[in-house]
C-alpha cells in the first residue's frame, strides 16, 4: 500500500541516490576495481532503502546508510561469487546494521576524479568514453543515453555492459594520473564531456521533445564537476566556458516560427547574459594564465563572439587570429573552416575562399560547414552557378531541417556575414585531425591571458621564440599580429 | 594480476637478430629488458618465437585435419615473442610494455591473463 510515509521514503531514497550517486559508485568502484559491481551493490541498496526507511524512518545521513549497505552487497558478493541469485529479503540483516554504521562512519572520500580518469582511459574505446561517464558518475540509464547517441537501448546496453567488463578483467586503476601524466590524460576526459555537449547539437534546437533528449545539461554539470575537482587546469576552465557560452545562446538560435537564426542575426537580447557572464568568469579566473589549450582557444572565439551583446560589432580580424592559434594547436577540420570563414569576413571573401581552396578536397567533402561556408563566399564573390551548386552540398549535408530551410533561402537571396563554424561548433566530424602542415611548429604553446576588469586576450604562439601572435580584441586600436 | 606482453615485430626486427651489425644491439636490448624484468621481480614466463613462416597453421574441421604453411595471420608486424608479468594494474603492464624494445619499432599488446 503506498502511504505518505512510503512516498517520503521513496523520495529521499530518490533524492539522496540523485545527489551522490556519482560519488558512491566512485568510491564503491575505487575500492572494489569493478563498476558494475559497484553499481549492482548501489541498486541493491536502494531496494533495500524503499523497504526499509518507510518502516524505520529515513537516517540523518541517506548516503552513509547506503554507502554500508552497498559495501556489505559486495563483500556478500565475493563470499559467495558462486551464488547468481541474489535475494532480497538477505538484506534484512544488512539493514539493521546500515543505521548503525551510517550513523558513525566518517564522510567518504571523493573518488569521482579517478572514475573521470577510468571512464576516459587510452584503454577504453573511445565511442565508449562519453556513455561511461554519463552512466558510472550522473546514474543515466542506457536508454537515455541511448536516444541521445542514436542508438538502440539494448545495443548500448550491451555495450557498456562489455565495457564496464574491460575496466574490471583488464585490471584498470582507479586513480587519478600524477602530476606528470595528467596532461596527456585529461584530454580525453574533457573530449568525453565535449561529446556528451555535442551529441544532438544540431537536432535539439528543433523542438521540446529532442532538447530533453539532448545531454547539454549534464555535460555542463560534468564539465563544472571538472573544474571544481581540478581547479588548477585551464583547459578545464575553457571547456566549461566554451559549453556555456553556446548554451548561452541556444534560445536565440530559432527565432519565434522556429526559424534557423545564423550567429551574426541573433538578437543579442535572447541571449543569456547570466550564462554569459559565467562563462567569462570561468574563461578568466584568477590565476589560470599558463599554458593554455585547444578549449581555451575554442571559448575565446565565443568569447569574441559574445562581445557583440556589448559593442554591438564583431571583431573577424580578433577572431581569424584565435583560430590562427586554434589551427597550430589543434589543426581540425573545424578549425580550418572556421579560421577560413573568419579570414573572409576580416579581409575578404577571396581571402576566405583562398584558405578553403588549401584544405585537401577530401576532408572537407562531407563537412557541412565548409559547403556552406563556400557558398556564401562565391556568392560574395558574385559567381553564382558555382555558388548554387555548393549551397545544394551543404543542403544535402544538413540534418536539421531549419538549416536546410535557411540555406535554400539564402541560395534565393544572399549577403550577410556569418561565422558557421561557431554556430556549429560541435560538429562531429571536426574531431578527426588533420595532418599538420610541415611548416606548423611542432611544439606550439598557446597562452591566454587576461588583465583587469574588461578583459584583455591575448592568443600567443610561439615557435623556439620566433613566431608570435597576439590578439586583443577588447580595446580597437591595441591589436598585434606577429608571424 | 598475470598479463602477456605480446611482442609483434616487423620485418626489419626479425632480420636484425641474424644481421651481423645489428645483433648485438637487438639481443641486447632484450638480455637487458627481461633482466629489468626479473630484477624487479615481475616476470613470470616469456620466449622468443621464430619467425612466421616458421609457423605452421592447423584447422580441425569434421573430423580432418587441414594443414597450412605459414603464421595464422598474415600481417605486416608477427608474433616475435611474449613475456608473462605479474603486476598490480594495467598501467604498471602498459609502464613495462613501454619498455620493451619491440614497443619502439613494432608494436606490443597487453593482454590480462585469465585467472586461473
Amino acid at each position: 500500500m503506498i502511504t505518505p510515509a512510503t512516498l517520503d521514503a521513496h523520495r529521499a531514497a530518490e533524492l539522496a541516490v540523485r545527489a551522490s550517486y556519482g560519488r558512491l559508485v566512485a568510491y564503491l568502484a575505487s575500492r572494489w576495481r569493478d563498476v558494475a559491481a559497484a553499481e549492482d551493490a548501489l541498486g541493491d541498496a536502494f531496494v533495500a532503502a524503499l523497504a526499509a526507511w518507510p518502516r524505520d524512518g529515513v537516517p540523518d545521513r541517506p548516503e552513509a546508510w547506503l554507502l554500508a549497505v552497498a559495501r556489505r552487497r559486495l563483500l556478500d558478493a565475493g563470499r559467495h561469487a558462486a551464488v547468481a541469485a541474489r535475494v532480497l529479503p538477505e538484506l534484512r540483516t544488512v539493514v539493521d546494521a546500515a543505521h548503525a554504521a551510517a550513523a558513525s562512519a566518517p564522510a567518504f572520500p571523493d573518488e569521482r576524479l579517478a572514475l573521470l580518469f577510468v571512464c576516459a582511459h587510452p584503454a577504453i574505446d573511445e565511442a565508449m568514453r562519453t556513455p561511461l561517464m554519463l552512466q558510472t558518475v550522473l546514474g543515466l540509464d542506457a536508454a537515455r543515453i541511448a536516444a541521445a547517441f542514436i542508438v538502440p537501448a539494448t545495443t548500448m546496453g550491451q555495450r557498456l555492459v562489455r565495457v564496464k567488463t574491460k575496466i574490471r578483467d583488464a585490471g584498470i586503476r582507479f586513480e587519478a594520473p600524477d602530476a606528470r601524466e595528467l596532461p596527456a590524460r585529461l584530454g580525453p576526459v574533457l573530449e568525453a564531456i565535449y561529446a556528451a555537449y555535442s551529441s544532438g547539437w544540431e537536432e535539439d534546437v528543433a523542438g521540446a521533445e529532442a532538447r530533453r533528449e539532448s545531454l547539454a545539461d549534464e555535460a555542463i554539470w560534468l564539465g563544472r564537476l571538472v573544474t571544481r575537482l581540478l581547479p588548477e587546469e585551464p583547459e578545464a576552465q575553457g571547456l566549461l566556458a566554451l559549453m556555456l557560452h553556446c548554451e548561452a545562446r541556444r534560445a536565440a538560435r530559432r527565432d519565434e516560427a522556429g526559424a534557423y537564426v545564423p550567429l551574426s542575426r541573433q538578437d543579442v537580447g535572447r541571449w543569456d547574459r547570466a550564462m554569459i557572464g559565467e562563462a567569462e568568469r570561468t574563461l578568466y579566473a584568477p590565476g589560470q594564465a599558463g599554458t593554455a589549450g585547444r578549449f581555451q582557444l575554442e571559448a575565446a572565439i565565443q568569447s569574441a563572439h559574445a562581445h557583440r551583446a556589448v559593442s554591438g560589432v564583431t571583431d573577424w580580424e580578433a577572431i581569424a587570429l584565435l583560430y590562427e592559434g586554434l589551427v597550430r594547436l589543434a589543426p581540425t577540420i573545424g578549425a580550418q573552416v572556421g579560421r577560413a570563414g573568419a579570414l573572409g569576413e576580416a579581409r575578404g571573401a577571396s581571402a576566405g575562399l583562398a584558405a578553403l581552396d588549401a584544405l585537401p578536397t577530401e576532408a572537407v567533402a562531407g563537412y557541412q560547414p565548409c559547403w556552406a561556408l563556400r557558398a556564401y563566399l562565391l556568392a560574395a564573390l558574385g559567381r553564382a552557378a558555382e555558388a548554387s551548386r555548393a549551397y545544394a552540398r551543404a543542403i544535402d549535408l544538413s540534418r536539421d531541417p531549419a538549416v536546410r530551410t535557411f540555406l535554400a533561402a539564402k541560395e534565393v537571396a544572399y549577403g550577410e556575414k556569418d561565422d558557421l563554424k561557431a554556430n556549429f561548433p560541435l560538429d562531429r566530424a571536426r574531431r578527426a585531425p588533420l595532418k599538420r602542415s610541415a611548416s606548423a611548429p611542432r611544439t606550439p604553446c598557446v597562452r591566454a591571458v587576461s588583465a583587469g576588469q574588461r578583459p584583455i586576450v591575448l592568443a600567443e604562439i610561439r615557435d623556439g621564440g620566433r613566431r608570435r601572435i597576439r590578439a586583443t580584441w577588447r580595446r580597437p586600436g591595441r591589436r598585434e599580429i606577429e608571424v | 594480476m598475470k598479463y602477456t606482453i605480446l611482442i609483434y615485430e616487423s620485418e626489419a626486427d626479425f632480420a636484425s637478430r641474424t644481421d651481423e651489425r645489428r645483433q648485438a644491439a637487438y639481443w641486447g636490448a632484450y638480455r637487458q629488458y627481461t633482466q629489468a624484468l626479473k630484477t624487479a621481480g615481475v616476470m613470470v614466463g616469456g620466449a622468443p618465437l621464430q619467425p612466421g613462416p616458421l609457423g605452421t597453421t592447423l584447422r580441425q574441421r569434421d573430423g580432418r585435419r587441414q594443414v597450412q604453411d605459414g603464421p595464422y595471420a598474415e600481417t605486416k608486424e608477427q608474433l616475435g615473442g611474449y613475456y608473462e608479468i605479474d603486476v598490480p594494474d594495467l598501467e604498471t603492464a602498459l609502464d613495462w610494455a613501454a619498455r620493451c624494445p619491440a614497443a619502439s619499432t613494432g608494436a606490443v599488446e597487453v593482454r590480462p591473463n585469465l585467472p586461473t
